[in-house]
């Protein structure tokens, strides 16, 4: 089984990414940066990514997250994070990411917010 | 180079692991196996499982720079109320006071630098020193 599992949906001008699995060193962080690099170059930036099935993340994934983030903004699009487990938004609050990255715990709260 | 579990006495465990990625994996669920087989919490197997996997990466790559023929080698030593893991590798060594804080302004979006501050974090200390026979040691302790 894949280390980190992503499923994508569309909700309008939005695309939803749907993750499963951890984002750490190697695999998961290749298959976000893969997913993010396909989006861009299909012109889809407006992103938005559920971290409910993310239970684990190293520095490597922080360090991914950040890197998506940087690239979808520079391209003029917008990536929000939907569902943060507890163990991610610590690590998110400790970093003081959790100040640059737009969260929410509510999807049409989320989707709203790229209008 | 294979993974071998070379010692396994009541107090310490030791593992060779080849320079290639899967070693992160590979160390961490070798020191979960000796948590779980202690009964510590989840959130100590989290914490000391965040720290290995960072000081296993950094063996890997920067210390050993991903060359299978040198080894990253991992000891566990337990007692009754603390946890010592000692992660050694073949490299040249650096000095943890050159890394720059992650969580400053000026580094805040950088995507890399923040193993360290993950050791640090979720560990009670960590320490480097400069083997004898070359390499460098990574030293981090918890409290059981």
């Amino acid at each position: 089984m894949a280390e980190l599992n992503i499923s994508e949906r569309q909700a309008g001008d939005v695309t939803v990414l749907d993750m499963s699995g951890k984002i750490t060193i190697g695999e998961g962080s290749v298959a976000l940066r893969s997913a993010i690099r396909r989006l861009l170059e299909e012109g889809r930036k407006k992103i938005l990514l559920n971290l409910a099935g993310v239970g684990y993340i190293d520095s490597s994934g922080i360090g991914e997250l950040v890197s998506s983030y940087t690239a979808i903004n520079k391209d003029g699009g917008q990536l929000k994070l939907l569902n943060l487990t507890q163990k991610l938004q610590d690590l998110l609050t400790i970093t003081k990411l959790l100040t640059v990255f737009d969260v929410y715990e509510s999807e049409s709260d989320a989707l709203n917010s790229f209008k | 180079m294979r993974l071998t579990r070379l010692i396994v006495t009541g107090e310490k465990t030791l593992f060779r692991f080849p320079s290639r990625i899967e070693a992160v994996n590979e160390a961490a669920a070798s020191v979960a196996g000796i948590l779980n087989n202690l009964g510590t919490t989840d959130d100590l197997k989290f914490a000391v499982d965040m720290a290995v996997r960072e000081a296993v990466t950094n063996a890997v790559l920067h210390g050993n720079r991903l060359d299978e023929s040198k080894a990253v080698v991992l000891q566990v030593l337990t007692s009754s109320d603390a946890l010592e893991i000692l992660i050694d590798d073949e490299g040249s060594g650096f000095k943890p006071e050159d890394v720059p804080d992650p969580t400053a302004a000026e580094n805040i979006l950088k995507t890399s630098g923040r193993g360290i501050f993950f050791m640090r974090n979720f560990m009670d200390t960590v320490d480097w020193s400069v083997r004898p026979e070359g390499g460098t040691r990574v030293r981090l302790t918890k409290k059981l």
